[in-house]
């Protein structure tokens, strides 16, 4: 699992090109809003929550489209499936390997997003802790939809009619808990719902995954 | 038992016994929708609050406990085609689908007109209306990862573990969406909260749900038998039932 | 060793083979011949346990997975060929040093200034290579290899037909799908897929 984490990692630096794109897109979205609602101060915090994690589950996706394709074109994906280590913790290593480099990057960003849309220091930090827990989430769930489009015909829409809908309950959550900081209202209990999703996930789907990839292999 | 479900699992006996089950299934469906349609439709009294306009429970109601009946339907064949293997798993999936989301979207749309007299708008964020749409993607999602799929056999695979994960998520989706709903509309006008029915309404709508229930059924095994000429169109007790 | 009986596959409607038998004793080499589409990747995918969809039984005796090396050689274009090497080891959960590494790919004809760029780098017969290393560098018993001859040179194919010949000396097996002829001293087996229609 580590070593897969590893050389995700390592592939992901050498070709930054994807990473930085997906970063790119994320703040692209978030920048045309403003441009098409306007630049005032109090619509800005009153969509920020909802336009933040939208921006979020889209470059999730665009991110998610690109983690098995490469593997399974050079045949990598056929090596994991034939290791003797469970392949479930082998795709979970790839995972959180893709998520440092994407989801973890969005958390990094969360300050400059923030300032542009107007929030202060403890708005802007609950919306880093949110997308700190919400994003693997997402990562792992799309990951699910990845692994039974990689290989097909049009992955990127199918991927994404797919993810979208799973993604729902974290897209509430996590908007509520910025609104929640925004109100000045306690935003813990927030935080732990979007844990208990991620521990769900972390169970769940990476064994779901694998079984996918292991259909996907039979295309 | 075992033997019963294996005889039944291939697709050559359930064509035959379905033979002999689908006029009788056809016939109920066919009476008690129209029993149940013109009593709800024309015998059962109107809502004291919202008079005429409540008849049309009479389709959206069973229409959206099919919606989702359906899609467990669909997840269970799928857990049965990924763990025994039976052809007719995947193929009863396959039908099921695109009929799940045409009465997921019967469901909605039907709502959405009720929700004009009631409500005084075509669509209300109202939690129900909002996981309704949220089934109509999953199905939506089911058929079109089956349309992308080239290779028949593996992706009857790929649809069960996705209907899998779906009843997995939607719980978690519904009860998001509810709390959701309650957070940001904390006093619309809800259908949930009906006065408790009198006879007279709910006996015309269990006719029409059970009605419903069995025109489902009925399509459903017609889909599946020409889903199964279609597949075993070589052998040869297809020629011979094409053949009589 | 391996054991495969009334193998049978269907493939989107078509049957590509039915009622396969496959008995395979340690030191022999099965080759599997037919035209193209006749099921001869799937077959060695359905060996490998990576393709599913199958009627019959395959029963291997082994302590270790077969090794494969399908047409897509499993190298990734961002690693340079000790790195790809060294994560293959880690997936089997053994630690592969880089002296191990590049003995075997020295075996394979690549020297020290192929194996510290990314293999984006070189050239389709160099990646084959590479991904023909894994064999060289894990003890399993069966190797499974599709088409491995193709996009290699000359000299290639005799150090590979060497390995091949050194690995059923040592007891294991070799499958392998090939249109050239294999001047081997071992037993070589043959099956021949015909596709039916």
């Amino acid at each position: 699992m580590w070593s897969s984490l590893k050389r995700e990692i390592r592939i992901g630096v050498r070709q930054s090109s994807d990473l930085v794109n997906s970063l790119f897109f994320f703040l692209m979205v978030l920048s045309l809003f403003p441009l098409g609602v306007g630049p005032g101060a109090d619509t800005l915090r009153l969509i920020a929550p909802g336009v933040i994690w939208v921006a979020a589950l889209l470059s999730t996706l665009v991110a998610m489209e690109s983690l098995f394709r490469n593997d399974f074109d050079n045949g990598a994906i056929e090596q994991m499936a034939m290791s003797e280590r469970p392949l479930a913790l082998v795709v979970l290593g790839k995972i959180l390997g893709q998520w440092c480099l994407s989801g973890f990057m969005l958390v990094l960003l969360s300050p400059v997003v923030g300032v542009t849309y107007s929030l202060n220091g403890a708005e802007i930090l609950a919306t880093a802790v949110a997308l700190a827990l919400g994003t693997p989430t997402l990562a792992l769930v799309g990951a699910i939809a990845a692994a039974l489009t990689v290989g097909s015909r049009g992955a990127g829409v199918v991927l994404a009619i797919l993810a979208l809908p799973l993604y729902i309950p974290v897209l509430i959550i996590g908007t509520s808990m910025i609104a929640a900081a925004e109100a000045g209202l306690p935003v813990t209990g927030y935080a732990l719902w979007l844990a208990a999703l991620l521990m769900l996930a972390l169970a769940f789907a990476p064994i779901a995954t694998a079984a996918a990839l292991r259909v996907s292999l039979s295309h | 038992m075992w033997r019963w479900f294996h005889k039944l699992g291939s697709p050559r006996s359930f064509y035959l016994i379905s033979n002999r089950l689908l006029p009788w299934l056809g016939a109920a469906a066919g009476l008690l929708l129209v029993v149940g349609a013109v009593w709800g439709l024309l015998f059962a009294p109107p809502d004291y609050q919202q008079g005429n306009s409540v008849r049309i429970m009479y389709i959206h109601v069973p229409a959206s406990i099919l919606a989702q009946s359906g899609y467990l339907l669909m997840a269970t064949a799928g857990a049965i085609y990924l763990i025994w293997r039976i052809k007719l798993a995947d193929i009863a999936m396959q039908c099921v689908a695109p009929l799940g989301a045409s009465l997921t979207f019967l469901a909605l749309v039907t709502g959405s007109i009720w929700g004009k007299p009631t409500w005084g708008t075509w669509w209300q964020w109202d939690a129900r209306l909002t996981s309704t749409l949220v089934l109509l993607f999953l199905y939506l999602g089911v058929v079109a990862l089956r349309s992308a799929l080239e290779y028949r056999e593996s992706a009857g695979r790929a649809t069960a573990i996705l209907a899998l994960v779906g009843v997995v998520n939607l719980p978690i989706i519904k009860y998001s969406v509810d709390w959701w709903n309650t957070l940001h509309q904390p006093s619309s006008f809800s259908l949930t909260e009906k006065p408790a029915m009198p006879a007279e309404m709910w006996l015309p709508l269990l006719v029409m749900v059970i009605g419903f229930y069995c025109f489902f059924f009925t399509v459903w095994i017609l889909r599946i038998r020409s889903e199964i000429i279609q597949r075993e169109s070589g052998t040869e007790w297809v020629r011979g039932v094409a053949g009589s | 060793m391996l054991q495969t009986e009334g193998l049978a596959c269907v493939r989107n409607g078509r049957q590509l083979f039915e009622g396969l038998n496959i008995q395979l004793q340690a030191g022999e080499l099965l080759r599997i011949e037919g035209g193209n589409g006749t099921g001869k990747t799937t077959l060695l995918r359905i060996l490998c346990g990576l393709y599913s969809e199958y009627e019959g039984e395959v029963h291997w005796e082994l302590d270790h997975y077969p090794a494969y090396v399908g047409h897509r050689s499993g190298v990734h274009e961002a690693l340079t060929p000790v790195e790809n090497l060294r994560w293959h080891g880690a997936l089997h959960g053994e630690d592969i040093s880089d002296a191990e590494i590049s003995e075997a790919l020295s075996a394979l004809g690549l020297g020290r200034h192929e194996t510290g760029m990314p293999c984006g780098h070189l050239s389709e017969g160099q990646r084959k290579r590479v991904g023909l290393a894994r064999l060289l560098l894990r003890p399993n018993s069966a190797w499974i290899l599709d088409e491995p001859f193709s996009a290699i040179d000359v000299e290639g194919v005799d150090d590979l037909i060497g390995m091949i010949g050194a690995q059923l000396d040592r007891g294991g097996v070799a499958i392998l799908t090939s249109h050239q002829e294999i001047a081997l001293t071992a037993p070589v087996k043959s099956i021949r897929l015909r596709g039916t229609e």
